[in-house]
């Protein structure tokens, strides 16, 4: 597959490319200088560059095709993993994928949107898109960790729950209203990892939790930037301007006390490196399991219904 | 073949006609039956002739399904704050503002307590005049509040739907408020008490994915428009026409979503029986 460069990685993209170009003559042309010189500008063009972002552009890399996946972080993050199939009612959702692992030997569940790399995988995967039975699956897999006394991880990375005929055929809504809900009242632990893009009730179909992260690079909110244009500009050109005024980005979400924690990602994105990436995330959600050794379920759930009690603003 | 014919349909459709219109005389939107504004009134807003539901708000809904005086409304001071400071074609603060004095409500749901024959019943009933229905931080804090005095109170929890869904200009804080309410629900369903669903015309997006569809038992008007993406996403998604009847309240029983269809005149006494079992 090519390499997918965004807009605003072009410059950084360029000087690597001249560096590399210089490499081939350093020992020639006695270039070593020049190159640590044009090595150090980089890598300032790119605390610069990621740290400005405008949150259009975050939404950008939250949907950059070379990103890492829920199975991407499942194979480097985990042991051992056995994934379940279906619903058990009408069919097996390939857009969210699930089952038992273990993290650094702790047994979890873990569940997530699951996109494709390319158009045949992403036509399989449904674009990252649940239809009902993709929900009623994760309910199912929840259930069976909860029984068995085993904490979950959900990693969310959706576009939307799929707006389908058949979908609404067999209760989109229905499906989704009902995993909030039962996520609610969940007897064990529950994390929550925002790994790319969050796109409404499709994304907290498998969203609500004791704790809610979101990797640095990623977006959350009610609606895409694009479908909120539509409705309120009535064009498809004012997605800037909606990402801006919807205010989606990790550190937005973190200051509205939506969301726990920020994910850092590696410079230039989790797309750069996968595997330090995996790393990272995998350190955090040991340090989030730990948090909730020894917590007597009642509690657990009267938290998590008070965490989200919380949630509003308003006056009085 | 005429030159100028129009081969689309007009943007607005019935959906904006099915509100109640001003003036002495009202025109059926279906059959196009002239009905006098009283006899529509006491036929409860639905056409005498074909029996098409017209939508109404809670002021209507209240006045018919509560035992007279009964309804002592909670936390009617609540008025949304802008979290975002969201303007788009207009500042959202400067179209609350302007939606408060259109419709006279302070937001797109009214939460209190009431009686049907007699029995007392927390209930919620959202107004679709109020942007749309569309539930921001204020429509979540007061159905969850509903919830909370019906658990307190241990009575049963009724709630009215008619939404388009969250409220964009709250941005992930209206998000916030599907798992707001569900979680409620979820402490309401374990205490044992009994939550009734009423869906009209329209229930969609956030509102069906969250409370609506989570009765113990759901009702729905006839004809409504339920469902959770909106009739025109899901055209434009698939690329073909949608089935006749697609997403109406005919469809969501036949499907197995719905419990069952209830004229607007029976709605009081179908619930009031509902509560008989369910109490």
């Amino acid at each position: 597959m090519a390499e997918v460069i965004l807009d605003f990685e072009r410059p950084i993209r360029d000087l690597e490319n001249k560096i590399e170009e210089m490499r081939k003559y350093e020992d020639n042309l006695g270039l070593k200088k020049e190159i640590e010189n044009l090595e150090k500008k980089v890598n300032q063009l790119k605390e610069n560059i990621y740290e400005n972002l405008t949150r259009w552009q975050r939404v950008q890399l939250a949907r950059h095709p070379e990103r890492p996946y829920t199975l991407d972080y499942v194979y480097m993050m985990t042991e051992d993993f056995i994934e379940f199939h279906g619903d058990r009612n009408y069919a097996d959702d390939k857009a969210i994928v699930g089952g038992f692992a273990k993290i650094d030997g702790q047994k979890v569940m873990i569940i997530g949107h699951q996109k494709g790399r390319d158009t045949k995988s992403n036509i399989y995967r449904n674009f990252g898109m649940p239809n009902p039975e993709g929900y009623r699956k994760a309910l199912r897999l929840m259930k069976l960790a909860a029984k068995f006394d085993v904490p979950v991880i959900t990693l969310i990375d959706t576009p939307g729950a799929f707006p389908g005929i058949e979908a609404e055929e067999r209760g989109q809504a229905e499906a989704i209203a009902r995993n909030l809900l039962e996520m609610s009242r969940l007897k064990v632990p529950i994390i929550v990892v925002i790994i790319g893009e969050g796109a409404s009730g499709g994304a907290l179909g498998i969203g609500v939790g004791d704790r809610i992260l979101m990797l640095e690079n990623t977006w959350y909110s009610v609606i895409s930037p694009e479908s909120c244009s539509s409705i309120l500009w009535r064009t498809w050109e004012y997605k800037e301007q909606a990402a801006e005024a919807l205010k989606l980005t990790a550190k937005d979400l973190l200051e509205q006390g939506i969301i726990d924690r920020i994910v850092p990602e590696p410079l230039g994105g989790a797309h750069k490196n996968h595997q330090k990436m995996a790393d990272i995330l995998k350190n955090t959600l040991l340090e989030e399991l730990v948090l909730f050794r020894k917590i007597k379920p009642e509690k657990l759930i009267e938290q998590r219904i008070n965490k989200f009690g919380k949630m509003g603003f308003y006056k009085e | 073949m005429g030159w100028f014919k129009r081969t689309k349909k007009n943007i607005s459709d019935k959906s904006q006609k099915r509100n109640i219109p001003d003036g002495q005389w009202v025109k059926c939107v279906d059959c196009d039956e002239i009905m006098h504004k009283k006899q529509f009134e006491l036929n409860l807003w639905v056409c005498v002739k074909c029996g098409s539901h017209f939508r109404i708000g809670s002021d209507e809904y209240l006045s018919f399904l509560l035992d007279k005086n009964s309804f002592s409304e909670m936390d009617r001071k609540l008025i949304s704050a802008d979290p975002l400071d969201f303007t788009d074609t207009q500042k959202y603060s400067d179209r609350i503002k302007s939606s408060i004095k259109k419709t006279k409500l302070n937001d797109a749901v009214k939460t209190g307590t009431g009686k049907i024959n007699g029995k007392k019943i927390a209930i919620a009933v959202m107004d679709f005049k109020f942007i749309g229905g569309s539930m921001g931080s204020v429509v979540g804090e007061k159905i969850a509040r509903a919830a909370d005095k019906a658990y307190k109170d241990k009575i049963p929890l009724i709630i009215i739907s008619s939404s388009g869904g969250a409220r964009m200009m709250e941005g992930a804080f209206s998000l916030m408020q599907m798992a707001k309410t569900s979680s409620r629900l979820a402490r309401l369903a374990d205490a044992g008490i009994p939550y009734i669903s009423v869906l009209t015309d329209p229930t969609t997006g956030g509102i069906t994915a969250s409370y609506a569809m989570l009765g113990d038992v759901n009702i729905a008007e006839p004809n409504a428009l339920i469902g959770f993406a909106g009739p025109r996403v899901i055209k434009e998604t698939i690329g073909r026409d949608l089935p006749a009847g697609f997403q109406k309240s005919e469809f969501l029983v036949e499907k197995g979503f719905i419990d069952f269809i209830v004229n607007r005149k029976d709605l009081k006494n179908k619930i009031s029986l509902l509560l008989e079992y369910l109490t």
